[in-house]
């Protein structure tokens, strides 16, 4: 039946899937990583020169030298991938974590600077905690404002608004520092005064903290009405709208939440972790922690395995370049780097069904005149996957990376 | 005064040219429908890619002036563009072939820009590079002569002329050939377009890749003309990139607005050096400016939009024909 029909059909079709289920959900996001774990080993091979395994062995014990800092950045890492997550849960792209906890942050410390001595240590705590939860609102909020009245693009405002928060940080750093090197230094070192008490260490604070927000968010998005409000803004805003319900109070309220949390966190820092603040006290940690968030399907439960994955990714193949000499700890980065576009790839087997056309078939059995040639000379066919064009991409990616792969060898072996 | 104003004014544009090459390369990125967060990696990796190109060339040279200066410089900018292109292809096959989330691809993308730099950065030789940033700096040698003109228009390197030509060009193709008209029509909707039969693939892969090229050269322009071939693994080359990603929104998706906001933006983050009598905290002050002014831009065409200034509509939404 080498119809006109069948001449132009695509080779693959593609249509979206309507569920899978979590088990192959997770198979296939393993695959990703296997896929990801097989490209850093040969990459490592090259820069390293040595068994793939022992370099793996290397990181695996390296991540587990410090438990109490590997739980502590684990920690770190999930409050903020719990401030994302319901603003993403509705579709808001909130880039600004790091500027809601700089800010925060720089908060607490003033008032610890200032009113040491003033008021009684305790009610210095509380005030922290008060001011710094206000500030991370008020820096969430600002553009969640002109999101739900106007449909200011949330991604850009928050990223923005992440670079004015480290410069009024690095103003104050300057400006409250009389030597003028920039840096305000440990606040309290002596005294500890007003700095959060210690429970056993200084890390079981933020680890409670963190476990506790966890089982609140859980709930919060599975349980409550607010969360359901949330979810479905994100769903489809006009189905939300539909139901009565008010969009543009969701959004403001998710991202209340978002800046709270993100407020605690700055607390923490200031009170618990860092008694200070700079403008690298959050390091990149939120844009890795939207990472996180994703991977995690937006989940909280989940989310503590995924924040745990990267930051014993991150520690592990931080203590690979400290054995094998790398000369740099970035090494680190180009690991967590691929195996995130591994994973991402690997999502769209989950979103997307692919299944072999008729054509296909036929050129495959070698039935009703079809030859293997049309897999490769599709310029007719009218395919939502030009076959042609995604072999043609992938094999000039994959020639492309070789190239560079050979020179970058040649030059460092 | 004056010489005070004109050195703001050379700063700027010397500055500026870094931000200029990543927002050219943003916008047609843009406009083809794709917001790519990883520019900020992709200029890190265009400037590895230069600085391996430049290393290539200069590998043996005993006499570094008996080279050639044109054949140094083509060499580093056909690295440079080769390195970012591939980025940028790793960005247009997850998002456009495998419909991944735009935000949460450029990200990793950026992650692994900043780490692929920084690691291999170590392993260049760069011990010919000052030399070899002679060939890339003042490109019209006679310009010191022709006073203040000359000086400030004229003293730049070769990166600084071509990233204005890449603007200008730019625009030209966007806003004056068929390729451009369809360009937009995808970033706008892509579904109509697809009706009309423009092939929405091609069309976003190709100007993700060329964005991306572009944009590696603000790279490769700051390790070899802005740092004179000085710095290369502590190069805040990411920050930049996030300041590209602004002037993309504060110049309203316009290559050609794009080459003053460069400017503005240029000057205003080398203002406090400048003008001496400033403090450091004051400093800090004008380094937030180029931020807040995108916010406000931002703010202002959202409240009061007009159709031309706005973001392309299908920004950060991945085209699957048969959600429509």
């Amino acid at each position: 039946m080498t119809t006109e029909k069948t001449k132009n059909e695509p080779l693959f079709h593609v249509s979206k899937r309507d569920h899978m289920s979590h088990k192959n959900v997770l198979l296939v996001r393993l695959a990703g990583i296997l896929v990801a774990l097989v490209i850093c080993g040969i990459m490592s091979v090259i820069l390293i020169h040595e068994n793939p395994f022992k370099i793996y062995a290397t990181l695996v014990k390296g991540a587990f030298i410090d438990v109490w800092t590997l739980m502590k950045d684990t920690a770190v890492l999930l409050m903020f991938g719990l401030a994302v997550i319901p603003a993403f849960k509705m579709k808001f792209w909130n880039m600004g974590a790091n500027g809601q906890v700089l800010v925060g942050c720089l908060v607490a410390i003033a008032c610890m600077k200032f009113l040491t001595g003033v008021l009684p240590d305790a009610v210095i705590i509380i005030l922290m905690i008060v001011t710094s939860i206000l500030a991370g609102i008020i820096w969430a909020v600002i553009p969640a404002i002109f999101k739900a009245f106007f449909g200011t693009n949330e991604t850009l405002f928050t990223l923005m608004m992440n670079y004015i928060a480290i410069g009024i940080v690095a103003y104050f750093s300057f400006a409250w520092d009389k030597s003028g090197s920039g840096n305000i230094g440990i606040v309290n070192l002596l005294t500890h005064k007003a700095w959060f008490p210690d429970i056993g260490n200084k890390y079981v604070l933020i680890i409670i903290v963190a476990l506790l927000v966890d089982a609140f968010m859980f709930v919060y998005m599975r349980y409550t009405k607010h969360g359901f409000e949330t979810a479905l803004v994100g769903d489809s805003v006009n189905t939300a709208k539909y139901v009565g319900i008010n969009v543009k109070k969701v959004i403001i309220r998710t991202l209340v939440l978002s800046g709270a949390i993100c407020g605690i966190m700055g607390a923490i820092f200031a009170g618990s972790l860092e008694h200070t603040v700079n403008t690298q006290i959050c390091g990149s940690k939120g844009f890795t922690a939207i990472l996180v968030a994703w991977l995690a399907n937006f989940d909280p439960l989940i989310m503590i395995a995924t924040a745990f994955f990267v930051v014993f990714l991150n520690t592990g193949a931080a203590n690979v370049s400290t054995v094998f000499q790398l000369k740099s700890t970035d090494y680190a980065n180009i690991v967590i780097g691929i195996i995130f576009f591994c994973v991402i790839g690997s999502e769209f087997f989950i979103q997307y069904r692919i299944k072999p056309s008729q054509r296909m078939k036929d050129i495959m059995t070698k039935k009703n005149g079809a030859s293997i040639k049309e897999l490769f000379f599709t310029s007719k066919s009218r395919s939502a996957v030009k076959p042609l064009i995604v072999i043609l991409a992938i094999g000039l990616e994959l020639l492309i990376i070789a190239v560079i792969a050979t020179i970058v060898i040649k030059t460092v072996v | 005064m004056f010489s005070t104003l004109s050195k703001i004014l050379i700063d700027g544009i010397s500055m500026g040219t870094i931000f200029l090459f990543g927002c050219v390369g943003e916008i047609l990125t843009e406009k083809a429908g794709n917001l790519n967060l990883g520019i900020p990696g992709i200029m890190c990796i265009g400037a590895l890619g230069g600085s391996y190109g430049v290393m290539l060339y200069t590998n043996g040279v005993t006499d570094m002036s008996t080279i050639s200066g044109f054949w140094l410089v083509l060499t580093a900018i056909f690295f440079s563009m080769l390195f970012s292109a591939a980025a940028g292809l790793i960005y247009a096959f997850l998002t456009v072939s495998l419909k991944a989330n735009q935000n949460v691809t450029g990200l990793a993308l950026t992650t692994f820009g900043v780490g692929f730099m920084k690691f291999f950065a170590k392993r260049i030789d760069m011990s010919h590079f000052v030399e070899a940033s002679k060939y890339f700096k003042n490109l019209f040698p006679f310009s010191s002569k022709l006073g203040w003109f000359g000086e400030i228009f004229l003293s730049h390197g070769v990166l600084v002329y071509l990233a204005i030509a890449v603007a200008i060009l730019s625009s030209l193709l966007l806003n004056r050939t068929r390729t451009g008209l369809y360009l937009r029509a995808v970033g706008e909707n892509p579904a109509t377009a697809d009706a009309v039969g423009i092939n929405i693939s091609k069309y976003k892969y190709g100007f993700i890749v060329l964005g991306s090229a572009i944009a590696g050269l603000g790279g490769l322009y700051y390790v070899m003309d802005k740092t004179a071939g000085t710095t290369l693994a502590e190069a805040p080359i990411d920050s930049f990139g996030w300041l590209a990603v602004a002037l993309v929104i504060a110049t309203m998706w316009k290559p050609t607005v794009a080459i003053f906001g460069s400017i503005l933006f240029g000057a205003l983050s080398m203002l406090a050096i400048d003008l001496k009598a400033l403090s450091f905290s004051d400093l800090k002050i004008f380094e937030m400016f180029p931020y807040i002014i995108t916010v406000l831009v931002l703010i202002l065409t959202s409240i009061f939009g007009k159709k031309d200034i706005q973001p392309p509509a299908s920004l950060g939404q991945s085209y699957f024909r048969e959600d429509r």
